[in-house]
């Protein structure tokens, strides 16, 4: 087993031996791995090898087949994602889920569920508890929006927006929840550099929110550019983690995402991992 | 609740007190008052129903058979052990609620349309129960003498005493289910219906959304049961089948899903369809429903109330500060 498990403090998220299958298929096989807390950790490898299967597992939408997974020493492994959700871990999908029929705003309203009480009876009957709560929820979320510069939408349907403010609504909405840690799923799929550059400091500032972020992300830029540790998977497996220019040097690495021929010859011709300003 | 949602319903209000005056003035139509009444009734139990289908994205087709149980509970109550009809009524609510709540833990803890074959089986054996325990239910010769409503000491007679009381309801519970939908717990429901899981990652316990607003909409189809008993002071069996659980669907479907409003518009509209005009296609009646829900699936999905030509649109139109999203 090959445990490549980062030295630090508090770990906020610990997998031990985690694996999925999906009949014969192996998804995920005995992930070994913590995560410091108040990190921006990334995850990356070619396409098949369980990045989203991972988040799935982590986020409570797919039960584990095997292993443990503790978030803030809790054992969460076959929880339901909504009471994973209260326990401080919120995230975003790769494709875009939003409430397309729903304003920008109460996309966020929706956010502070977990952090909100009002039933059926409160809400119906418009009690004062619920009034209270309802001005705050509205206020929280508006302050949300500003904070990722979506302030100006509100009114909007959220389906009517462009695809690069979809992905910053996603993460908006799943801020709302108050999260210690958020999974983002390729938030700069189908972005442009300028959007993406917008979102890599989104991204920073959310974790200067004493956020820890997870970010699963083919766009070598910015993984090298916020990453504190990287952990790369290769069929279900971790292949290697490390600082990003530990990792952007690690042959293995290399060799899994290009093939023999390219790791002997010249990886400096090898634009994707190399080709970025740096830290 | 929204500055648009607020003027419907003022609009509403004053349109439904004016009615009995109007409908009195032309001889020909007195007799409306009598279906308005039934309009209402086929309101309330179909202003849950719209919460149900239309936000939360859940088929009942037991919606009848929730009815058949507030009209039984205070049919029997009040003949057989001689109840007050207002303690009788909160009593019917209670069992269909809780009846509901046994049906839809299994059937909503699943993802799919599970609740509508597990409410297809349930509402026939209902009706079979209606029809065999002739000892209670009277069977199908029915339930008779039951007494009337009183309110204050003062025994209700009349159309225009029922239509009141009957559509005061119905705009109580319609208050009731608007501030509900424009409410975390509303915008619960819709993003259930929108993007399940999205809604269970964000911390919505969707299974126990679905199975509370299914139990709520069952309240309310007994709530209409209880008044519809005591109005017509008899029961059949015939009047809780599958084919009144589609025709409440179908009334929902005509005024459009995802609006209260529609809901209302679509009730009103088919009950007068079907008690007025649609005598005449006799056996065929199930036809020309059956056409009906094609060609609304087909030419107007989102119902009656998406048209856009109404004229008053332009009024009701929600101000440019408003936050709120279209209702799906």
């Amino acid at each position: 087993m090959t445990a490549i498990t980062p030295q630090a403090a508090e770990p906020i998220l610990e997998l031990d031996g985690l694996g999925v299958q999906f009949g014969g298929v192996v998804a995920l096989r005995d992930i070994t791995y913590q995560v410091p807390g108040g990190i921006i950790q990334s995850i990356i490898g070619p396409n098949g090898a369980g990045k989203t299967t991972l988040f799935n597992c982590i986020s409570g939408l797919l039960a584990p087949g095997t292993g443990s997974i503790r978030f803030r020493r809790q054992r969460i492994a076959g929880w339901a994602p909504h009471r994973i959700a209260a326990l401080g871990l919120s995230r975003t999908f790769q494709q875009v889920a939003l409430f397309a029929h729903m304003s920008v705003l109460e996309n966020v309203m929706v956010g502070r569920h977990p952090r909100s009480r009002s039933g059926f009876l409160a809400t119906g009957l418009r009690l004062p508890g619920m009034r209270r709560e309802e001005r705050e929820l509205r206020e929280r979320a508006r302050s949300i929006l500003d904070f990722v510069g979506l302030g100006d939408l509100a009114a909007a349907a959220a389906g009517t927006l462009p695809l690069g403010q979809q992905k910053i609504l996603e993460i908006a909405r799943a801020l709302a929840t108050e999260p210690r840690l958020l999974l983002l799923d390729e938030p700069a799929g189908g972005l442009n550099t300028r959007e993406t550059e917008q979102l890599g400091e989104l991204i920073q500032r959310i974790r200067g929110r004493d956020t820890t972020v997870i970010l699963v992300e083919h766009d070598m830029n910015l993984v090298m550019d916020i990453s504190d540790r990287i952990l790369v998977l290769y069929f279900g497996h971790p292949l290697a983690s490390g600082t990003p220019s530990a990792i952007k040097d690690n042959p293995e690495v290399i060799q899994a995402y290009l093939g023999d021929d390219w790791a002997e010859s010249s990886a400096a011709s090898y634009t994707s991992l190399d080709n970025h300003p740096g830290r | 609740m929204p500055v648009t949602d607020r003027r419907i319903l003022l609009v509403l209000a004053l349109v439904l007190a004016a009615f009995p005056w109007g409908v009195r003035a032309v001889g020909a139509v007195s007799h409306y008052l009598d279906v308005m009444v039934f309009a209402g009734i086929f309101c309330i139990v179909n202003l849950g129903l719209s919460l149900l289908m239309g936000f939360a994205g859940q088929i009942s087709l037991a919606q009848a058979a929730f009815f058949g149980i507030g009209a039984y509970s205070s049919g029997i109550l009040t003949v057989q052990f001689a109840w007050n009809p207002w303690a009788a009524m909160p009593m019917g609510m209670v069992l269909a609620g809780l009846v509901a709540w046994l049906v839809g833990v299994p059937a909503l803890r699943l993802k799919g349309h599970y609740l509508a074959m597990a409410t297809l089986g349930f509402g026939v054996i209902v009706h079979i129960v209606f029809n065999e325990e002739v000892r209670w239910t009277g069977g199908p010769s029915g339930l008779v003498d039951i007494p009337g409503l009183s309110v204050a000491g003062t025994p209700l007679r009349g159309e225009i005493a029922w239509y009141y009381l009957v559509w005061g309801t119905v705009l109580v519970a319609l208050v009731f289910c608007l501030n509900l939908l424009h409410s975390r717990v509303g915008r619960a429901l819709r993003a259930i219906h929108q993007e399940e899981k999205a809604a269970e990652a964000m911390g919505i316990p969707t299974a126990r959304y679905k199975v509370q607003v299914f139990v709520l909409s069952a309240a309310l189809a007994a709530l209409g049961g209880s008044f519809y008993t005591h109005y017509v002071a008899f029961l059949n069996p015939g009047s809780f089948d599958l084919m009144w659980s589609i025709r409440f669907m179908l009334m929902v479907m005509v005024g459009g899903m995802q609006s209260l409003w529609g809901a209302v518009l679509g009730t009103v509209l088919m009950t007068f369809v079907g008690n007025e005009w649609l005598q005449v296609f006799a056996d065929y009646e199930v036809l020309v429903y059956g056409s009906i829900l094609l060609g609304m699936a087909l030419f107007l999905p989102d119902g009656l109330v998406s048209l856009k030509s109404i004229p008053v649109r332009g009024w009701l139109r929600t101000p440019r500060s408003s936050t709120e999203g279209t209702q799906r």
